[in-house]
């Protein structure tokens, strides 16, 4: 299922063109193995946010590789049809605020994925119960998003980045709205979750809470990736 | 798959409920509309079924006697009823006017019809209470819709007339009751002056030496009597006799009474071709503006929950929901709300409208069918601004930065 995780060579971006071109991505190499979480950490306007779009297949980059778990998914040109289908099926993602669909409660906002696959919707929930006892959220499977707290929302957020088992996820600042507590508690979950399901998870951040956890980080600086061992303090 | 849209109504149910009542109403006020139209054309019907008439005869080149001023002098049946193909004749006469009742007025079509028994053409052919006119004169039979009870004295021009019986459905083309009364005495109201418009006349008959003549002096007398009296009707109505084509009887009669006939058809056309033309064109703008109003509204309404849904839809892109799904789940909305609005409206109309208005509203079942679809329609139609806004979300959106 997860394979080799996710490896990115030489990915570049550009927007625009002639004089007024702006290169948001110079040279980005990355790889992370199934099971593993690494931080993405840069300034504002490093490229950050333009990666996630790229890793995300939201966003086309100019050039490069990108191969998720055995497939090259790009290949200086999109080597996969149906974007759509690739992140609903092999991309998981974790936003800033958790972005649950406000009027499904909370099994149908983790079971929407596998039932927009065509799986069937008894076969989605039980996928989405599955996750819940994990993430201690069972007790709030029949609840509506408006009646979770900030952390439930998250960890409910987190089973749906799951739900799928993709190769990877993207995690874009999933810390920042919460306390060092509860910070702590969400990256202690994604590490678990990366080693349960064997899926490669990158978190974007800028939070220095949660920073000394990472074994391994990726700086980005004007486009360039750069790759530095954490203090590796890591869940185990 | 779940139904997104139906999830999210029964999440804002209220906001939904709501909106649907405003759109109801609004669908309410476009059926009775609708209502109106079908009701004038089903009033012109009903007079001209209920006149039992096969043929009317009225003055040349009018398009007498509802649309324009006819006169026909009285005796003129006398050589109709003769013609071959005629069964029966009869006069009429129809003026419309204050009926006063009490302290009250009622507009109606106040009807002269001929002594006779009912089926009698011109005679309302059934009643639903008291008993048919039998005396010559200071009778009434009138519509129950005027509000007149059994033993009312109504007031008609200078008369006195004791209500006997009533009936039901017997309107003009315009929707007014009718109050049927002897011919005589509808003759006489229509001609009718008061006491001073009476001397003032006999004052300038007897002043015009060609009427007053020195050595004749009958003369004054006769022409004063014959001022006096109305010798004419509005129309002739004709029954035919089976087995005989309405348009050869029409077509002999005029050809030697030199009087203008209408058949059933022509008059059909009459009535509701040129009678109700004007208003039946003002109902259909009233509809067609009622129809743009309401596309507006869902539209709007549509486009405003959708925008509100920006954020959601671009993470239901994100993770992969194909496009027609999310336009599916709008267009489900839409027509949600249109079906919730017209059933609203179709209450509305059939249970508060309908029986307050003061005209009769026919809401057929063919024209809620219709409006049902055409509602469908504008909804579909209504969302695709809004599906177009959906479509244009970036699903990068849900990505920060």
């Amino acid at each position: 299922m997860a394979g080799n995780g996710i490896r990115i060579q030489g990915v570049r971006k550009r927007y625009g063109s002639g004089d007024t071109a702006v290169e948001a991505l110079k040279k980005v190499d990355m790889q992370v193995a199934p099971g593993e979480v690494v931080g993405l950490i840069g300034p504002s306007g490093s490229g950050k946010t333009t990666l996630l779009k790229c890793l995300g297949a939201v966003i086309e980059p100019t050039a490069g590789r990108m191969i998720l778990g055995d497939e090259v998914i790009y290949d200086d040109g999109w080597k996969v049809r149906d974007l759509r289908a690739l992140r609903r099926d092999k991309i998981g993602f974790i936003f800033q605020a958790p972005y649950l669909i406000p009027f499904l409660d909370v099994t149908d906002n983790v079971a929407l994925l596998p039932m927009l696959a065509g799986k069937p919707n008894a076969h989605s929930r039980k996928r989405a119960m599955e996750l819940f006892h994990p993430l201690d959220v069972q007790h709030r499977a029949r609840a509506m998003p408006s009646q979770l707290s900030g952390g439930e929302q998250q960890r409910v957020a987190i089973a749906r980045g799951l739900v799928n088992r993709p190769p990877v996820i993207l995690a874009d600042e999933p810390t920042a709205p919460l306390d060092s507590e509860r910070a702590l508690a969400v990256i202690r979950i994604l590490n678990d979750m990366a080693r349960k399901f064997e899926t490669a998870i990158i978190v974007v951040t800028h939070d220095e809470k949660i920073i000394p956890t990472f074994k391994r980080i990726y700086h980005i600086r004007d486009g360039v990736t750069y790759e530095e061992a954490g203090e590796g303090r890591g869940f185990e | 798959m779940i139904s997104l849209a139906g999830r999210d109504i029964m999440h804002a149910w209220g906001k939904f409920v709501f909106t649907g009542l405003g759109l109801g109403l609004l669908i309410g006020v476009t059926l009775s509309m609708a209502g109106i139209y079908r009701g004038m054309i089903d009033d012109a019907k009903v007079l001209l079924d209920n006149s039992g008439a096969d043929l009317w005869v009225v003055q040349k080149d009018t398009l007498g006697p509802y649309a324009e001023p006819s006169s026909v002098y009285e005796d003129t049946w006398r050589g109709i009823r003769s013609m071959p193909g005629v069964a029966r004749v009869a006069n009429v006469t129809y003026l419309t006017m204050q009926v006063r009742e009490g302290q009250r007025d009622v507009r109606a079509m106040v009807t002269g019809i001929t002594a006779g028994r009912p089926g009698t053409p011109g005679w309302p052919p059934y009643l639903v209470a008291g008993r048919q006119i039998t005396r010559g004169h200071y009778e009434a039979v009138a519509d129950i819709a005027a509000g007149f009870k059994l033993g009312d004295s109504l007031q008609i021009r200078r008369n006195h007339y004791t209500v006997v019986g009533l009936t039901r459905r017997m309107v003009s083309s315009g929707g007014d009751p009718m109050v049927f009364i002897p011919l005589k005495d509808a003759q006489e109201a229509q001609f009718l002056k008061d006491n001073e418009a009476i001397r003032q006349q006999r004052r300038r008959t007897a002043s015009n030496s060609m009427f007053n003549p020195p050595g004749a002096p009958g003369l004054l007398e006769a022409v004063i009597a014959s001022q006096s009296t109305n010798p004419f009707v509005n129309a002739v109505l004709v029954q035919m006799k089976s087995g005989y084509s309405a348009e050869d009887v029409a077509g002999s009669i005029r050809r030697w009474k030199h009087l203008t006939v209408y058949t059933r058809g022509q008059m059909e056309e009459i009535l509701v071709g040129k009678l109700i033309a004007t208003s039946a064109k003002q109902i259909g703008m009233f509809l067609a503006i009622l129809s743009i109003v309401s596309a507006a509204i869902v539209a709007f309404i549509i486009y405003t929950l959708t925008l509100g849904k920006i954020r959601e839809i671009a993470v239901l892109k994100l993770i992969g929901t194909r496009n027609r799904t999310i336009a599916s789940m709008i267009m489900q909305q839409a027509v949600a709300l249109g079906i919730i609005g017209f059933v609203v409206g179709k209450i509305t109309a059939t249970l508060f409208m309908a029986p307050i208005f003061p005209k009769y509203v026919l809401l057929e079942p063919l024209d809620s069918v219709r409006g049902f679809f055409v509602v469908v329609a504008i909804c579909l139609l209504s969302s695709l601004i809004a599906i177009r806004a959906a479509l244009k979300v970036d699903p990068a959106e849900a990505i920060g930065g």
